[in-house]
């Protein structure tokens, strides 16, 4: 069955909570029968009011209060065909394929199940000679215009109407005359196509765009046997969700680019995986033929992603088959870095290491990164580093919060998106996790939640706030302590990332003290973005004090103070807020050990470079923000002789001789059971819960308190802009830019101001100005851009052609630039 | 002392000799203006029904058995009961989409009394405890669009409509909403869709029963124009005058709008229950026959979407029920009249091609379905159909509306009536609307289809070798 399909069903594993609780509660019931025997006056237990007891098919069975009659007929092992229906959407009744026969006490009468909830003695026939009539004839009207082109369709063998066409068609079409013609397909955006020939017009995809992503792009035009999905004129359906609507699209009318003809669905095979492009942590599902990763389709995780993407981490897998990827270990000669074996390499390494241990001693010795890994491979380099002794360490590198965040009281995701005040503090959550948007946005659409934003420039939920906040950078702790009232409850949740690079994190550290003044119960949900930096941090790898973090490192590289500066799948050149620093630190530091997946700027700088797996290369684990710990697949081989970080570290502390475990693991489970062991917060997190558990378990909290930050900023010269540099979801990181379907979507870099400021510089849109910071100058071409208030320069971070990072300079709490007209 | 105004642009209007509900004006020149409305009694039903206060008036509504004149027949104070209680807003909305083919007297309800129309809402809504209105009125008809517009700042000029009401603390504010052209709009759900500015689709009853979860959500009565041009007459008169005229289960007058192959085809004003069909037909003060006094062939007792009568139906009674026992319905109350120069298929053809047009592509019985059978029926026209074509129809509208469906009886055919109504696949009625007349026509002159068309070819299968046979 494909992956949709059993996407479609797990809302109903979802519910099995309800089925625990009813068993549960018949337990009860037993009880109680057994004391009436003593107290033989007590009435017969009062029968569950959330059991709706309904006959289907002549059987009775046992409905939950509010189902639809879909979800308990195939709950019940009672498939009723259906194509616009689906679980995590609002039913529209539109596609008339789940008609069944339904009596409420009025006779049997053709109802579409997708519409039509139990209710208690309802009969309801998914069989009976009416209702196949009904079903069969439908799908005859389906098909009546749908082109028989299944033999080069992408969707043909995992394709619903194909399938339903089978097991509830008539088998035969009496259509004969011409069918509905449409320019075959015709591109709708960047990344997805539509064949309207193939449309059936369920709705889903449209009302994916409208009601889960809200960006209604597509809808319908024209009417009656002419209506087509379209977007609007010269609007492409520019979705950073747009991938789920071919997920779920019921036909191939919906395809994308990336995977388009590239694969038969039988000739794939699939593993269940977590998405590591960010650390919502959606559950995926890895699809590969002939040991090449060709899609991920999003799995229906309910505590996590209820089965949707984003565009970034459905079609960043094409980085995992780039030409760029390291195949083999590279060492510095004198003809550059040249291929080696595993054994000269990682002798060289070792050699390296010890060089440096001889020289300068263990803190002369730097360890970066680790996020972009898994917990074992994050866990192993940090027990090579303890055992040697290195201090300097970090997962982040400068460009997220202090690791302290992850002590306060964390909340989950769901949490969050029930919480009755969503306080933001920070990002633009659509730009960087974005999933974790589709959850607020939902939790803000349906009522239930209240969002209170608090941030420098309009972020992608700013239109559904209820309040939110602009300050200028710097502000942020000040702005929070004048509206306080806003963050009462009891039911409070802050979700806090790096809003600002351009702005030192004590000012979101501050802002986030503040809250918590305000509200100690608050908890608190890090938006930390990268892969798996909670994991890394919470396995070793985050820093014993603020002197020892991923700034201070690069600070001592570039101060000469380092010997070795080891990369674990760290790039500063392109991670670090402050590239100026970054360079200096890798021209500072004596050798640099570079681990890492692809080719980048920084592996070119380094001495000895050893090639990792990849994504659905190496299995192991991942944390996502709220904590939770999932597995990950090895679908396919590795690249080249690549291997998975944590081998390294473990052929490293056997050629170093160190103490400890590490010397002792020959499998990635090896390393899972010992970070159960040795990780107080991962205590229950062994191979075995992680096998039982298939949403993943959630890692403990170690309670911590928040280091002291205050805020630091000064005044803006009123001739200023002060800048705020945030990230887009498509930027220059190496999932993307090796990933060619979404490197292009990447805006460019550009200077974006209010057009009031604009026209006040005198300049118009598309000009390139100077930006004139206390470090550095940069020319950018100027965007116009409403969500930017006056007085504030917003620039996207790490884009191609970006400059803008060269004004940051990771000391000064904020960043006020000049821009001048050229 | 009447003079019937003939003006191009407007259908013809014909009054007799006849009690006259809601077309007493329609002898003005100026019944359109908000000075004759009031030299003629205009606003007396308000101000009486704020004199009896809301209970009462509902009262009135329910005790005059108004049924709803938007084709469904149902009683208007039964329905205006449905609102759950205490819920806030609640809406009026007017169904002004008449665009039923061959229905076209809510037009002139619009055009030449808009005063009466806007004050059967405020009556509505004062009864029914609604917030607020909104006049829905079909996009092709401007000239009703633009008499409503000024009929309404007249009567916000004068006071009679937006805050306290002719003094009183009842306030209610009455939107004028221009349609788009969709035919589907005039269904209820459709129309709420597109006033709230989504594209004109049905929702589905249940869950979104508009007396519950309406426009925005909230509870909405939806009325017809017609339905609700009655109510001035029943607040002022009385429930009694009212059903004083017509039958106890149709009680007052209905507007019948007929076209097609008579005499004098126009509006008609005529007492409900008990005119049949041979006086509106043939009655003098009617449309007096059939044009060149040919023979009457079928007749569509109640817009596009009706299954057919025969001549042997012509004495059935205009009245809802009746209808239905014979094999039809009276929807909008147009009668479409065809005499025996008739191309029946052709006629069929006509309508098939509209529903299949106006389908809105939500449901795919009708967005298929419909133009699978004009498909069919246009080859059929054209020459080039087979016989199993015409089963072929009857298999597609059995996906369409499974089971029985109605048609009228017919002694030349030895045929039985079946009642209405029939089943549906669909949402709404539109599906249904393509098949139901086709399957009538078919059923009811299977011959004329049967000269348009050849014997299929046989099938002929083709033998298959089979191993080791």
């Amino acid at each position: 069955m494909s992956s949709d399909e059993s996407n479609a069903t797990e809302p109903v594993d979802a519910t099995h909570d309800d089925a625990g609780h009813a068993e549960q509660g018949e337990e009860v019931a037993e009880q109680d029968v057994a004391d009436d025997v003593e107290a033989a006056e007590e009435p017969a237990a009062e029968p569950d009011p959330n059991i709706v007891p309904v006959t289907l098919n002549g059987r009775e069975i046992e409905a939950h209060k509010g189902e639809l009659v879909i979800a308990a007929a195939e709950r019940h092992d009672a498939y009723i065909p259906h194509f616009c229906y689906h679980p995590r959407m609002k039913s529209v009744g539109m596609c008339r394929q789940c008609l069944v026969e339904v009596d409420t006490g009025r006779g049997m009468q053709l109802q579409p199940s997708c519409m039509i909830t139990v209710s208690p003695e309802m009969k309801i026939e998914t069989e009976s000679p009416t209702a196949k009539r009904a079903q069969e004839g439908m799908i005859e009207l389906l098909l009546a215009n749908h082109p028989l082109d299944c033999p080069v369709c992408d969707k043909g063998g995992e394709c619903p109407l194909q399938d339903q066409a089978y097991s509830h068609g008539p088998g035969e079409s009496r259509y004969v005359e011409e069918k509905r013609h449409f320019e075959k397909p015709i591109p709708i955006s960047d990344l997805v196509l539509l064949d309207r020939e193939r449309c059936i017009l369920c709705d889903r995809c449209t009302r994916f765009a409208d009601e889960v992503a809200g960006d209604k792009l597509i809808h319908f035009t024209q009417r009656g046997n002419q209506t087509q999905v379209m977007t609007f004129p010269d609007e492409p359906f520019a979705s950073y969700f747009s991938g789920n609507t071919v997920q779920i699209c019921p036909v191939g009318a919906l395809t994308a680019e990336p995977y388009r003809f590239k694969a038969r669905p039988w000739d794939l095979t699939a593993e269940e995986s977590t998405c590591t492009t960010c650390s919502v942590g959606c559950r995926v599902v890895v699809q590969s033929s002939r040991d090449e990763i060709l899609r991920y389709q999003g799995v229906d995780s309910d505590p996590v992603n209820h089965g949707w993407l984003c565009d970034r981490g459905r079609f960043d897998f094409e980085a995992v088959n780039s030409d760029l990827r390291l195949t083999d270990p590279l060492v510095k000669t004198e003809a550059g870095l040249t291929p080696t074996s595993w054994n000269a390499a990682l002798n060289g390494a070792a050699r390296l290491i010890t060089d440096a241990l001889a020289a300068g001693g263990p803190d002369s010795i730097g360890l970066l990164g680790g996020a972009r890994g898994t917990n074992e491979d994050a866990f192993a380099w940090a027990q090579l580093a303890d055992a040697l002794g290195i201090t300097y360490r970090d997962a982040q590198l400068g460009d997220g919060l202090p690791a302290s965040i992850l002590g306060l009281n964390r909340a989950t995701i769901d949490e969050a998106a029930s919480a009755s005040t969503i306080v933001l503090l920070g990002p633009d959550i659509k730009e960087e996790l974005p999933v974790l948007y589709l959850r607020l946005r939902d939790a803000a659409v349906e009522g239930n939640s209240t969002i209170v934003e608090i941030s420098s420039v309009d972020t992608g939920l700013t239109r559904y706030a209820k309040h939110s906040l602009r300050h200028q950078p710097g502000l942020q702790a000040d702005t929070v302590q004048r509206n306080s009232e806003l963050l009462t409850g009891d039911d409070v949740v802050v979700v806090v990332g790096r809003g600002n690079l351009a702005e030192s994190p004590d000012e979101t550290m501050a802002a986030l003290a503040a809250v918590l003044d305000a509200n100690p119960n608050a908890k608190v949900l890090p938006a930390l973005r990268r892969g798996n930096v909670v994991g890394a941090l919470s396995v070793g790898m985050a820093p014993a004090d603020d002197d020892h973090d991923g700034l201070a490192t690069l600070r001592a590289a570039a101060d000469g103070k380092l010997e070795l500066l080891i990369l674990l799948g760290a790039d500063p050149l392109n991670d670090c807020p402050d590239t100026g620093l970054a360079r200096r630190a890798l021209a500072g530091a004596r050798r640099v050990i570079s681990i890492d997946t692809h080719r980048s700027e920084s592996t070119q700088l380094a001495d000895v470079v050893l090639a990792a797996a990849a994504y659905g290369e190496k299995s192991g684990t991942t944390t996502n923000i709220e904590g939770r710990v999932t597995v990950l697949a090895d679908k396919v081989t590795t690249t080249g002789t690549a291997r998975p970080d944590w081998m390294m570290a473990a052929e490293l502390a056997l050629m170093l001789d160190v103490d400890g475990d590490l010397v002792n693991v020959s499998s990635v489970d090896d390393v899972t059971a010992a970070i159960a062991a040795e990780v107080p917060a991962f205590a229950d997190v062994t191979p075995a819960a992680l096998v039982a558990e298939r949403n993943g378990v959630l890692a403990g909290v170690v309670a911590g308190t928040l280091s002291d930050a205050v805020s630091a900023a000064g005044q803006r010269n009123s001739y200023d802009h002060r800048l705020v540099v945030g990230r887009k979801l498509y930027d220059r990181a190496i999932g993307t830019a090796m990933s060619h379907s979404i490197a292009k979507l990447a805006p460019g870099a550009a200077i974006h101001l209010h057009p009031l400021d604009i026209d006040a510089l005198g300049a118009s849109v598309g000009d390139d100005l100077q930006l004139i910071g206390a470090q550095a100058t940069a020319i950018l071409p100027v965007a116009a851009n409403h969500a930017v208030p006056r007085g504030i320069a917003w620039a996207p971070f790490n884009q191609d052609g970006s400059v803008i990072e060269t004004l940051i300079d990771a000391t000064a709490s904020v960043t006020d630039v000049k821009i001048e007209v050229i | 002392m009447s003079t019937a105004i003939t003006r191009d642009y407007t259908p013809g209007f014909y009054e007799g000799d006849r009690p006259k509900v809601v077309t007493s004006r329609f002898e003005f020149e100026d019944s359109h203006t908000i000075d004759r409305y009031l030299a003629t009694g205009g606003y007396d039903g308000l101000k009486k029904a704020i004199e009896m206060g809301p209970e009462k008036m509902a009262g009135e509504v329910k005790a005059s058995t108004l049924l709803g004149r938007g084709g469904a027949g149902f009683p208007a104070g039964v329905k205006w009961g449905f609102t759950p209680q205490g819920v806030w807003p609640r809406y009026l909305v007017v169904n002004g989409d008449e665009s039923e083919p061959g229905t076209y007297k809510d037009r002139l309800l619009m055009e030449r009394d808009p005063h009466q129309l806007i004050e059967g809402c405020l009556i509505a809504s004062y009864a029914a405890g609604l917030s607020q209105c909104f006049l829905y009125v079909r996009g092709e008809m401007p000239l009703a669009h633009e008499r409503i517009a000024t009929a309404l700042d007249e009567a916000y000029a004068e006071g009679y409509v937006g805050k306290n009401i002719m003094g009183t603390d009842f306030s209610l504010d009455i939107v004028l909403h221009w349609g788009a052209g969709a035919y589907v709009v005039g269904e209820e759900t459709a129309l709420i869709e597109s006033l709230e500015g989504e594209r004109g689709m049905p929702r589905l009853k249940p869950p979104y029963f508009p007396a519950a979860v309406g426009l925005y959500g909230q509870p909405t009565i939806v009325n017809n124009v017609e339905t609700l041009a009655n109510l001035p007459f029943i607040a002022s008169k009385g429930s009694d005058a009212y059903t004083a005229i017509g039958t106890e289960t149709s009680p007052g007058t209905r507007m019948v709008a007929i076209s097609g192959h008579v005499k004098r085809p126009g509006v008609y004003e005529i007492v409900n229950g008990t005119t049949t069909f041979r006086d509106i037909i043939y009655g003098d003060e009617f449309c007096q026959g059939i044009r060149d006094d040919n023979e009457l062939k079928a007749f569509v007792p109640g817009g596009g979407s009706a299954p057919w009568f025969l001549p042997d139906q012509l004495d059935i009674p205009f009245e809802g029920k009746e209808a239905g026992m014979a094999g039809s319905m009276l929807g909008s109350g147009a009668v479409m009249v065809m005499d025996d120069t008739t191309d029946i298929p052709e006629a069929a053809l006509t309508l098939v091609r509209f529903y299949a047009h106006e389908s809105c592509g939500k449901c795919v019985p009708c967005r298929e379905g419909g133009t699978w059978l004009l498909r069919i029926l246009e080859r059929v026209c054209a020459g080039h159909g087979t016989d199993a074509d015409l089963d072929q129809i009857l298999e597609v509208g059995q996906s369409i509306c499974p089971g029985d469906m109605p048609h009228a009886a017919s002694e030349r055919l030895g045929l039985e009536a079946t009642p209405f109504p029939y089943k549906m696949t669909t949402i709404c009625f539109v599906g249904p609307s393509a098949y139901a007349p086709l399957h009538s026509a078919l059923t009811l002159f299977r011959d004329e289809f049967d000269a348009k068309v050849v014997p299929a070819p046989k099938r002929i299968s083709i033998p298959v070798a089979v191993a080791g046979s």
